[in-house]
C-alpha cells in the first residue's frame, strides 16, 4: 500500500458471541458474568457465556478506547478474560429519607453500569415517608407519602426502572424494612403499628408494627403478594434491623401477651415471632429473602438459604458478624465499612478500596458463603441535589 | 430577576389577575424602591465603606423600600423576596412589615479556589447568585495557586499558557470581566488573591528565573521553591503584573497572600544564604519573607490598592499598612490570634472556624452557626476591628460537579451568623429558616 498508516488498519467491528443469551430473562444471583475480549489486528471479539457477561465486556471494551491529539479513536491489542470474584454487587439506595425523582434512579442505575454493580438495593420506604404506591393498599402512600401527588413511585415509575437496571444487568432488590422502621406505614393502614402507652393510657405515638394481632399478618400477606409479583427478582429484603422494644413494652395488650406465651421479658422473642411468621410468608410466596443481621443475631430461626446483610460497624464488629454468620452456614452480604453517607474529608475512598472482605477467621467453606457487598447511600442528607457527587 | 426569582416558578402566573370584582382581599400592587442617596452608586463598585441598610414597609396597595444606597436596596429586595409566599391555591401572599436592617459586619465574604481545580464559570456565577440570596458581598477569588494558574495574563500570557492545567481551562479578560459585573450587578465585591511567595509552583511555569531553584549538595536540584525574593527581576516581575491586577480588577483590596512559605528552599540556595548575611537576617528567614512582602505591599500600594494578607505575614511580624486586612485561618487558638491583630491595630476578618471544605457526616451547620467572631479578648475599640468573616471553600475535592452542594446550604450558617445580631442564635429557630430558605434556593 502506498500510504501506510501509523495506525494499523481500523477496527471497524466488535463482535459480540453469547453462547446462553437469555435476552428476555431477568439476571440472577446464579448469572455468569464472564466474558473473554480479544483485540487483534482486524478483529475484535467480544464472547460470553450469557448476555450478562457480554454487558460486562462491552463496559470494559469502551474503557479501553482512547483518542488521540487528533481525534483519532484508538485500542490497543488486548486479550482479557475476565469474571467477577463476588456474584452480589451492590449498591443501597433510601428513597424513604428523601424522595429520589425517578430521573437520579436512572442515571444511578447508568453509573452503576459503569462500575460492574449488579444489584440496586431499593430500601424504597422506612420511617420519615412511604413513596412506594401499592395497588392493594393505595392508602399506604397516599397517607404516607411526602406528597402523594408529586413524591411517589407508581407502578409504572417501578416497572421503569426494574427495566433500565436489567437492561444493564441489574437485578432489583426491594427492601420494605418491618416491624421497625415503619412510621410512614401507619397514617395509611390504621391498626398495623403498636399504640405506644404512658401508663395505662395511648400516648398518641406509634411504635413498630403489632406483631400480637391477626389482621398485621393479614395485612403482610397481601402487600408481599403484591410486592412479590411487581418485583421479579428471587430476592426480597426484609430488614429487621432497629427495632425498638419500648413501645411493644409500654403496650399492656403486648405484655399481657409476652406472659401468655411464656416470652418473658425478652422481647427479642417477640421479634422473632413476628419475623418468623413474616419469613414463612414470603417464603409461600416463592421468594427468597435477605435481612439485616439483626436477625441472625437475635436467634430467628431462618431457612437456610437466607442471606444476612451484616452492617453494624463499629470497633471493626463486622469481621466477627462476618464469621458468626457464615460459621452458622449462612450466606453473608456486606456493607458495614462501606456506609458512603458517612461522609468525611479527604480521600475516603482509600479506606473503602482497603476493606478486604474475606478477612476473618474461618475454613473455606465459610468464605465461600460471602456473596458479596453493598455500597450504602443512607438518605438522611441526601436527595437528588447532591445524590451524584455524593456517592461517586 | 427578583420577579422572576418570586413568581417565575409558579404555573399560576400563566392564569392571569382574577376579575376585579372577586377580590376581596387587599392586595399589594407594587413595591417602590426608594434610594435616597444623592448618588446611589448604581454604576460604581460596592465597597468596604458601602450603605448595606434598607427600610422595608409592606402595607397594601404599595410597598415601599427604602435604602441610602443602591446596595441596601438589593439586600432590601431579597428580604422581600423571601416575605413572599404561595398558598395552596397559587395565590401570592405577603404579611403586612415594617423591616429595619442593616449588616453586623461589612465584610461577608465567600472563598472560591479555581487553581486546585478549575471552575467553569457557570459555576462561578451560579455561586454568585447563592451568595446573594444569603447577603454575602465579597467574592475571595483565590484564583492561582500551586497546581494551576488559570488567569489570563495581559502582560504575561505565558503565566497561564504554561501554568494553566489546559489552554481551554483559563480565564480570559472577558471572562474575569464578566464576573466582576455578574457580582457587582448582586452588590458583591471581587477581591483577587495572588498569593505569594508561597503558593506558587505554577508560576514558574511561565515565568522563567522567577522561583527560588532549590539545591542540593551545591547543585541545583532542578525543583523550585517560593518567589525568589534577592533578585531584582523579581521585583520588576511583580510591579508590572500588579500593575495589571490592580486595572483588570476595581475593588479596593488586592489579597496578596503570603501563607505557609516553606523556607528550606530558601535555606538551600546560596545566594539566598549570601542575601541574608548582607541583610543581617541571621538565619531567621521569617526576616527574609517580611522584607519580601514589604516590598510587594509598597508596590500594590503605589497602585492605590488596599491589602489583605494572610496571618502568617503578621505573625512573622512584617510591617504593614495601617489599613492592611489581615484574615485569620488558623483554627488552633483562633480567638488568641484575633486579639494580637486587633490589638495591633489591624482590620482583622475571620476563617479560621469556617473552612468548608472540611466536610464531616451530619449537620455541621449548626457548628458554622455557633461560632460568635467577637468571642476574644479585646476592648471595644478592638472588637470594631473585626470587620467581618469568609467562609472558604479549598479546591483540593471541589470541581463543577460538586461545588454547590458542598458549599451550600452550609455557608448559609455563615451568612447569618455574619449579617444578623448577635443575639440570633437559637439553633431550632434557624433550622426551621434554613430548610425553608434552601427549598428557595433551589
Amino acid at each position: 500500500a502506498e500510504n501506510e498508516p501509523s495506525w494499523e488498519t481500523p477496527c471497524s467491528k466488535l463482535l459480540v458471541y453469547v453462547s446462553t443469551p437469555g435476552c428476555d430473562g431477568f439476571p440472577s444471583l446464579d448469572s455468569k458474568e464472564s466474558y473473554k475480549l480479544s483485540v487483534s489486528k482486524g478483529s475484535m471479539l467480544l464472547s460470553a457465556e450469557t448476555i450478562w457477561g457480554a454487558l460486562r465486556g462491552l463496559e470494559t471494551f469502551s474503557q479501553l478506547v482512547g483518542r488521540d491529539e487528533n481525534g483519532t479513536y484508538y485500542i490497543n491489542e488486548t486479550q482479557i478474560v475476565d469474571f467477577p470474584r463476588f456474584p452480589h454487587r451492590g449498591l443501597l439506595l433510601d428513597t424513604s429519607r428523601h424522595y429520589l425523582p425517578l430521573r437520579a434512579i436512572l442515571e444511578t442505575l447508568d453509573v452503576m453500569a459503569y462500575n460492574k454493580f449488579n444489584v440496586f438495593h431499593w430500601h424504597i420506604v422506612d420511617d420519615p415517608s412511604f413513596p412506594y404506591e401499592s395497588s392493594t393498599f393505595p392508602e399506604l402512600s397516599k397517607q404516607g407519602a411526602f406528597n402523594a401527588m408529586t413524591h411517589v413511585y407508581t407502578a409504572s415509575d417501578v416497572s421503569t426502572v426494574i427495566e433500565y437496571a436489567r437492561l444493564r444487568g441489574i437485578r432489583v432488590i426491594a427492601e420494605f424494612d418491618t416491624p421497625g422502621h415503619t412510621l410512614s406505614w401507619g397514617p395509611g393502614a390504621p391498626g398495623l403499628l403498636t399504640p405506644c402507652y404512658i401508663g395505662k393510657t395511648r400516648s398518641g405515638v406509634y411504635g413498630p408494627i403489632n406483631p400480637i394481632v391477626n389482621s398485621t399478618y393479614q395485612f403482610v400477606t397481601s402487600l408481599f403478594q403484591e410486592v412479590s409479583t411487581v418485583f421479579p427478582d428471587y430476592f426480597l429484603h426484609l430488614g429487621g434491623d432497629e427495632v425498638d422494644f419500648t413501645c411493644w413494652k409500654s403496650n399492656p395488650e403486648i405484655r399481657a401477651f409476652m406472659v401468655d406465651v411464656g416470652f418473658g421479658e425478652d422481647y427479642k422473642k417477640l421479634e422473632s415471632f413476628y419475623i418468623q411468621r413474616l419469613l414463612d410468608i414470603v417464603s409461600s410466596l416463592g421468594k427468597g429473602y435477605i435481612v439485616w443481621q439483626e436477625v441472625f443475631d437475635n436467634n430467628v430461626k431462618l431457612r437456610p438459604d437466607t442471606i444476612i446483610h451484616v452492617w453494624k460497624e463499629s470497633n471493626l464488629q463486622y469481621i466477627k458478624e462476618m464469621a458468626n454468620v457464615t460459621r452458622a452456614g449462612y450466606r453473608a452480604l456486606l456493607s458495614a465499612p462501606w456506609y458512603l453517607n458517612r461522609i468525611s474529608y479527604g480521600q475516603d475512598w482509600i479506606e473503602a478500596y482497603k476493606v478486604e472482605p474475606l478477612s476473618f477467621e474461618g475454613v473455606p467453606e465459610q468464605k465461600a458463603l460471602v456473596m458479596g457487598g453493598e455500597a450504602c447511600m443512607w438518605g438522611e442528607y441526601v436527595d437528588v441535589t447532591n445524590l451524584t457527587p455524593r456517592l461517586w | 430577576r427578583y420577579y422572576e426569582y418570586m413568581f417565575g416558578h409558579s404555573w399560576r402566573r400563566m392564569r392571569g389577575r382574577r376579575p376585579l370584582a372577586a377580590r376581596v382581599e387587599p392586595e399589594l400592587f407594587q413595591l417602590q424602591v426608594v434610594i435616597e442617596a444623592g448618588d446611589p452608586g448604581c454604576d460604581r463598585h460596592p465597597h468596604l465603606g458601602s450603605s448595606e441598610a434598607y427600610h422595608l414597609i409592606v402595607t397594601e396597595p404599595v410597598a415601599i423600600l427604602k435604602a441610602s444606597e443602591v446596595w441596601g436596596a438589593l439586600r432590601g429586595l431579597e428580604t422581600f423576596s423571601q416575605l413572599v409566599h404561595e398558598d395552596d391555591y397559587g395565590s401570592f401572599l405577603v404579611n403586612e412589615s415594617e423591616i429595619n436592617d442593616f449588616p453586623r459586619f461589612a465584610h461577608r465574604g465567600i472563598l472560591l479556589d479555581t487553581s486546585r481545580h478549575y471552575l467553569p464559570l457557570k459555576s462561578i456565577l451560579t455561586n454568585l447568585d447563592a451568595m446573594a440570596f444569603n447577603k454575602f458581598n465579597v467574592l475571595h477569588w483565590h484564583i492561582v495557586d500551586d497546581q494551576s494558574f488559570p488567569y489570563q495574563s495581559i502582560y504575561f500570557p505565558e503565566l497561564s499558557d504554561k501554568g494553566a492545567y489546559s489552554s481551554n481551562l483559563i480565564y480570559t479578560p472577558t471572562d474575569v470581566r464578566l464576573v466582576i459585573e455578574y457580582a457587582r450587578l448582586r452588590g458583591i465585591r471581587v477581591i483577587p488573591e495572588f498569593d505569594t511567595p508561597g503558593h506558587t509552583q505554577s508560576w514558574g511555569k511561565g515565568q522563567k528565573d522567577l522561583l527560588t531553584p532549590c539545591y542540593s549538595g551545591g547543585q541545583p536540584t532542578g525543583s523550585f521553591g517560593p518567589v525568589n525574593p534577592v533578585w531584582n527581576t523579581t521585583y520588576d516581575f511583580m510591579a508590572k503584573f500588579f500593575k495589571e491586577i490592580s486595572s483588570v480588577f476595581p475593588d479596593e483590596f488586592i489579597h496578596l497572600g503570603g501563607d505557609e512559605v516553606d523556607f528550606s528552599c530558601w535555606k538551600s540556595n546560596p545566594e539566598v544564604k549570601e542575601f541574608m548575611k548582607k541583610q543581617g537576617f541571621g538565619t531567621d528567614y521569617a526576616k527574609l519573607e517580611s522584607y519580601y512582602v514589604q516590598n510587594i505591599l509598597d508596590i500594590v500600594s503605589s497602585y492605590n490598592k488596599g491589602q489583605m494578607v494572610w496571618q502568617e505575614v503578621f505573625d512573622h511580624k512584617a510591617q504593614l499598612k495601617p489599613d492592611t486586612v489581615v484574615q485569620v485561618w488558623m483554627a488552633n487558638n483562633y480567638a488568641h490570634e484575633l486579639s494580637s491583630v486587633t490589638g495591633a491595630g489591624f482590620t482583622a476578618v475571620l476563617s479560621a472556624p469556617w473552612y468548608l471544605d472540611y466536610i464531616s457526616y451530619g449537620q455541621d451547620w449548626k457548628k458554622y452557626y455557633s461560632v460568635e467572631p467577637l468571642n476574644f479578648p479585646g476592648s471595644e475599640k478592638q472588637k470594631k476591628l473585626l470587620i467581618g468573616g469568609e467562609a472558604c471553600l479549598w479546591g483540593e475535592f471541589v470541581d463543577g460537579t460538586n461545588l454547590t452542594p458542598r458549599l451550600w446550604p452550609r455557608a448559609s450558617a455563615v451568612g447569618e451568623r455574619l449579617w444578623s445580631s448577635s443575639n440570633v442564635t437559637n439553633l431550632q429557630d434557624a433550622y426551621r429558616r434554613l430548610t425553608n430558605h434552601r427549598c428557595r434556593m433551589l
